[in-house]
């Protein structure tokens, strides 16, 4: 015999629905994944389409390479200039480096930035390349 | 069992779970065993063993309110009860419920006993097994919700709002470059260190010590697995992302897909994750649950008012005393008793 069935079948109801809440949240609806563009005239004119390292390296550390950047550009070795390891020369810049490839913010960074939600308060401070539709 | 073997087995037990993934996906492309099959089959465990468990416990028959010596109970009218230490009506079990779940109340009360200086006793106020249990527990469910932005899109508010106010000490310009970006959490660290801490007791203090078993090692071990691998994951070794939140969703919506080049540190991290889900209705985890049905805080203390038939009584042949003079009334009359009914 179950006692006290009045309260604690309410208490399993309650914590299936917690536990399940992803799943009743998007309601199998999958988001399109984030697909960022890099069709700006910048790339476009570039010989070898490359970034600064390889694209899965890129995905997974360009905050960190940003982070090393501004370290050593306002408090480390003040050095502006730096050369990857086949030779390619970048200026360690957010506006002057990435942002003169990555001319198209809203259709590239912000397209896997908006769908991880995270906000990079960077552009409180740094100006993001006018875009034109 | 000896604790140092007991640390042994269960650390090794752990390490072994940890890197099943790691040889697991050199010898042959597992990803979607270890990305969609572990995981379903881990939930559906945790969340069957889960209400398994309190449908049992619901069948346990509680004749009796346990009372306890916390606060003064209710009596006479002129003595004042503690209506929540020691409650005798629904409200105040409720205050004393929210305070044990909320704020942990009995490990607040925690007191140790020592001689010193001399065969001379002291109880001494003892917080630290409270303030970690508490900072162990907020962090971990902290991370846990953090961690809904991998499972929903779009992200609801309360888990934006909830991740800015834990990395808010915005350590972009930490000591160390190129290792403050994105930023730190606090309560991933705390939660490392809260477990860190409430594994150390296990082996400083002598009569903790004695009464720790593997089952209590193993998942401190399990836990402190799964945050060293996030935060590796996090600030170190990183992973892409992205590819995580595609397998999360697909997971969360029915629609499972498997990312090429997520790492396998992440496949670690989740691997780890599932056994933990798994493990839980089995073990002593499950005080999860188990918290909200505790024989001494969830009744009323109304023994004294309110009349509690124990339910497997079974029917008993009663004599009462009217029956009893009705039926030896002359003979007691003749004996002089006196009778009530003449
Ligand atoms: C020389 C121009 C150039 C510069 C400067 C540059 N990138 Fe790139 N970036 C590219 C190209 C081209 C690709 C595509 C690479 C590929 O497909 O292999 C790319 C790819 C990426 C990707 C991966 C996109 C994806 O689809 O997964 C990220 C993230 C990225 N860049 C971020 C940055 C950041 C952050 C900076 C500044 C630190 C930066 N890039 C600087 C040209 C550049
Ligand atoms: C409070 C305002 C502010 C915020 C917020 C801010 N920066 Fe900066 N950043 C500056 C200033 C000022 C400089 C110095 C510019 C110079 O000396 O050329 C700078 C320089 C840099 C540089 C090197 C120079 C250059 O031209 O870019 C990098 C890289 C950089 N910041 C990245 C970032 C990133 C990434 C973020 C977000 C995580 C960020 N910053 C947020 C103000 C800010
Ligand atoms: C392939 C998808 C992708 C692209 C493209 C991308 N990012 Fe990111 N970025 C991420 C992810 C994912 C994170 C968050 C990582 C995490 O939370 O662990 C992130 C984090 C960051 C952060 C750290 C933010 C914080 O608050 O912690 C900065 C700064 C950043 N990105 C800058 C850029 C810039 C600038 C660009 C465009 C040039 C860009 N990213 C393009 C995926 C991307
Ligand atoms: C018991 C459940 C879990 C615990 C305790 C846990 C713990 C952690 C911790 C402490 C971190 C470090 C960063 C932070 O503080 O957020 C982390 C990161 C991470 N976890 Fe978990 N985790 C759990 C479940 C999961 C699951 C189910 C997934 C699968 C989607 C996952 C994926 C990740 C990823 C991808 C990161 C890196 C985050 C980043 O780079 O921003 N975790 N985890």
């Amino acid at each position: 015999m179950m006692y006290d069935e009045n309260k604690i079948i309410p208490m399993i109801i309650i914590f299936v629905a917690l536990v399940t809440f992803p799943l009743w949240y998007n309601l199998g609806k999958a988001a399109p994944k984030p697909d960022p563009k890099i069709d700006t005239p910048v790339i476009q004119a570039l010989q070898n389409k490359q970034c600064i390292e390889p694209k899965a390296a890129m995905k997974t550390t360009h905050m960190k390479i940003l982070d090393e950047w501004r370290n050593d550009v306002v408090r480390g070795d003040y050095s502006r200039q730096m050369t990857t390891a086949d030779g390619r020369v970048f200026e360690k810049s957010l506006q002057n480096g990435c942002m003169k490839c990555h001319s198209n913010k809203t259709k590239f960074c912000d397209q896997c930035h908006n769908y991880m939600e995270v906000k990079p308060f960077c552009w409180d401070c740094h100006i993001a390349p006018k875009e034109t539709n | 069992m000896n604790f140092i073997s007991g640390i042994i087995l269960s650390f090794i037990t752990v390490l072994v779970l940890v890197f099943i993934p790691f040889f697991g996906m050199q010898v042959a492309n597992l990803q979607f065993v270890f990305g969609v099959i572990i995981p379903y089959a881990a939930i559906v465990l945790f969340l069957v063993g889960v209400v398994g468990r309190l449908l049992l416990w619901s069948f346990s028959a509680v004749p009796f309110r346990i009372p306890t010596t916390a606060g003064q109970q209710k009596s006479l009218p002129w003595i004042k009860p503690n209506k929540i230490e020691n409650p005798s009506s629904a409200a105040g079990v409720f205050g004393r419920m929210l305070l044990e779940i909320l704020l942990f109340r009995s490990l607040f009360r925690n007191s140790t006993m020592e001689f010193r200086e001399g065969p001379r006793v002291t109880y001494e106020w003892e917080k630290w097994l409270w303030l970690s249990a508490i900072l162990f527990h907020y962090s971990f469910a902290v991370v846990l919700i953090r961690h809904l932005r991998f499972f929903t899109q779009p992200v609801p508010a309360f888990v934006t709002m909830l991740e800015s106010l834990d990395a808010f000490m915005q350590t972009g310009i930490g000591p160390l470059p190129g290792l403050m970006l994105p930023g730190m959490y606090l309560s991933g660290i705390i939660l490392l260190a809260a477990a860190g801490y409430l594994f150390l007791r296990r082996v400083y203090i002598p009569t903790v010590r004695y009464i720790s078993l593997p089952t209590d090692y193993f998942p401190l071990f399990l836990i402190l697995a799964i945050a060293t691998t996030g935060i590796l994951m996090r600030y170190l070794l990183k992973v892409d992302v992205v590819g995580v939140k595609e397998l999360a969703l697909g997971l969360a919506t029915f629609h499972p897909v498997v990312p090429q080049g997520i790492g396998v540190l992440f496949y670690m991290h989740l691997f780890s994750v599932c056994c933990l889900f798994a493990y839980f209705p089995f073990s002593k985890l499950v005080h999860l649950g188990g918290v909200f049905l505790s024989p001494t805080r969830i009744m009323a203390n109304n023994n004294r008012f309110v009349r509690h038939v124990n339910p497997w009584n079974y029917p008993v042949k009663v004599h009462t005393y009217d029956e009893y003079e009705e039926e030896f009334r002359e003979k007691m009359v003749e004996a002089g008793i006196p009778v009530e009914k003449e």
